[in-house]
């Protein structure tokens, strides 16, 4: 009762998904403040790792493992009736789910089949109290859902006073994934499929897939070069952005603005709605620094911005920022890191 | 052969398009600015539903919006690329609705229309990004859900075969009728209006809209009744009014912060030779690259 639950995505390498571990070391983290466990739920087939000896580490107490063939690939209805049994049974507090193709899918439902409130993309998750005046009344311990909002230009702090479980959605790369403890140990418990899913579950029948291996992966990076919509003006602003990352041994990234604009894949896109990055050395070129931006690459260790704006917002939080034409400049850089490394 | 078709849209600000007096000088969206547009994967909906009336016989396509007066002109942009007609659920006890109690609103709106076979919407809309209201508003009719629909490969009057994108691939599924789909950016782009629908269509509008002009189109609505947009009211949708607006949302704003930069101390370099070549040295000597 009371505990503290993760949607534990099975990925198509039938692999728990990183985003599910970085749920589980924030979720051990906000049960330690409330005193509460951490359960897993994994709905799925086989899974091509041992499921204790992954998820034990990172703090979870139990495992609920939901296992039948037809639970992969997955599929809306099951994995929403097992989810918002097992939920409601076992009296949740919080529910997280990485917010991917997945989680996107099936938060919402479970969410209005529970009448529960639900908050997509969060950016922190803390615990703390809330005052209701209205009502004269006061909640302990709720959770803090906080985002960004309306254009990026506010931070808005969500709570649920009154349903449960609270739940959120949080992006790949927003937590950080920490193992709690090496030694840590819970236990398994198989979910006993037929009890939590009817025939009808199944009417939507997954004819064919084709899945590609991921090609893009700037969240490993340590070295991320960002364009922004300030790279459009330009003739292929992305290309000059493209070498600079190839001479550093870095990756592209790009802000939304330069993805809707179609200068680049959406994989790339770091932000609130994109990646979240930490890479040792992040370069912004021709970006605003939106806030919902800024969310995705603040904890770069080191910021590079170069901008012809010097009131951009990006600025605010670079270590060096430079000012002027990123279309001169890149190709400086590029001659003066070749010349220092020969 | 006949299929049912509503399309859910929403009138968004045009968020894509910020531009400097889009905030107030208290730091408040100045929506005044903003200009309200139909939600562009809304758009997709549509066309993915005139696809399906092109191809299946005497399909009908209703598009079904929440919002204030001014969203009638969601229906009639509807209207003109060939939607048969189309409601706006307007009241003040929805305002302020979260994703939970919008999609209470939008499934008793669906609900009055009888029986439906498809309900298409877009993945999200572009001012909150949530894509929650699409799955919400399929649990609360019980319907099965397809999100992120990108083409559909086959339709009949019973059942529908979509391509689904993911984030590294496609699915192809197939689904009986009712179910609800949402559909991405990556589906084809909406039709262009249509001059003859345009010129049918032009005076469409709701009763408060004519109020707030204050027409009097009794005549009007009387001799060409397909120009009456449909309005409804909570009561109209059989609403119960705790579920609606503020009361209905379990989710509660409890705080909300301007973003105030905190500058870091950062290093101005100039972009010079001589400063940029600094600036590679710096980086190379404390190992950041190279």
């Amino acid at each position: 009762m009371n505990n503290i639950f993760v949607y534990c995505e099975v990925t198509e390498e039938c692999v728990i998904a990183d985003v599910s571990l970085e749920l589980l070391s924030k979720a051990r983290k906000l049960a330690d403040e409330l005193n509460c466990q951490v359960e897993a739920i994994v709905v799925g087939n086989e899974v091509k790792v041992d499921l204790e000896a992954t998820l034990y580490p990172y703090g979870v107490d139990i495992i609920n493992y939901a296992k039948d063939e037809r639970l992969f690939p997955y599929t809306t209805l099951p994995h929403f009736s097992i989810v918002t049994k097992l939920l409601k049974e076992k009296e949740a507090q919080i529910c997280l789910f990485g917010a991917t193709c997945v989680g996107r899918d099936l938060a919402p439902r479970v969410s209005s089949f529970l009448k529960c409130g639900l908050t997509a993309d969060c950016t922190s998750l803390e615990i703390g109290e809330h005052e209701d005046k209205k009502a004269g009344k006061v909640y302990e311990k709720l959770l803090y859902q906080i985002r960004p909002a309306f254009g990026g230009n506010i931070i808005a702090t969500i709570v649920n006073p009154e349903t449960r479980p609270q739940m959120a959605t949080v992006r790949e790369g927003v937590m950080k994934k920490e193992i709690y403890n090496a030694n840590h140990k819970g236990q398994l418990e198989m979910v006993n499929v037929n009890n939590y899913v009817t025939e009808s579950d199944f009417c939507v029948k997954v004819l064919s897939r084709e899945i590609e291996e991921q090609k893009i992966n700037i969240k490993g990076a340590q070295i991320v070069v960002i364009g922004g919509y300030g790279m459009a003006g330009g003739k292929d602003g992305f290309k000059l952005i493209h070498e600079l990352a190839d001479v550093l041994g870095g990756e592209v990234g790009a802000t939304r603005a330069a993805v809707d604009a179609g200068m680049t894949e959406h994989e790339r896109q770091v932000g609130q709605t994109g990646v979240t990055i930490r890479p040792k050395l992040c370069i912004a070129c021709g970006v605003s620094g939106a806030v919902q931006h800024r969310a995705g690459m603040e904890q770069s260790s080191k910021i590079i911005s170069i901008n012809t704006d010097s009131n951009a917002p990006i600025n605010a939080i670079a270590d060096y920022t430079i000012i002027g034409d990123a279309f001169e400049i890149i190709p400086q850089l590029i001659k003066h890191y070749k010349n220092n490394t020969k | 052969m006949s299929l049912k078709i509503v399309v859910l849209a929403k009138q968004v600000p045009d968020t894509r398009n910020v531009g400097k007096d889009a905030m107030t000088e208290e730091g408040t969206v100045n929506r005044a600015a903003l200009p309200a547009i139909f939600n562009p994967e809304d758009l997709n909906a549509l066309e993915m539903a005139l696809h399906i009336k092109d191809t299946v016989p005497q399909t009908e396509v209703y598009v079904l919006t929440m919002g204030p007066v001014r969203a009638g002109e969601i229906i009639r942009q509807s209207l003109y690329r060939g939607a048969d007609g189309g409601y706006v659920i307007s009241d003040r006890k929805v305002a302020g609705s979260d994703t939970l109690a919008t999609s209470y609103t939008i499934s008793q709106g669906v609900k009055k229309l009888g029986k439906v076979d498809l309900v298409l919407a877009g993945r999200q809309a572009i001012d909150g990004d949530t894509a929650q209201v699409g799955p919400q508003t399929a649990e609360k009719l019980e319907m099965p859900q397809i999100t992120y629909a990108e083409e559909v490969l086959y339709v009949d009057d019973k059942k529908i075969r979509i391509k689904r994108r993911l984030e590294r691939g496609v699915e192809e599924v197939e689904c009986a009728y009712p179910c609800m789909v949402t559909v991405g950016s990556s589906a084809p782009e909406c039709r262009y209006a249509i001059a003859k629908q345009v010129m049918k269509y032009k005076n469409a509008m709701t009763e408060a809209e004519a109020a707030e002009m204050n027409l009097d189109c009794t005549e009007m609505f009387a001799k060409k009744p397909y120009l009456k947009i449909g309005l409804w009211n909570a009561a109209d949708i059989e609403a119960e009014d705790s579920r609606l607006g503020l009361s209905g949302s379990p989710t509660k704003v409890k705080k909300i912060e301007n973003v105030v930069l905190t500058a870091k101390e950062s290093v101005n370099v100039e972009a010079t030779e001589e400063g940029l070549d600094n600036l590679v040295k710096e980086l190379i000597a404390s190992h950041i690259i190279g």
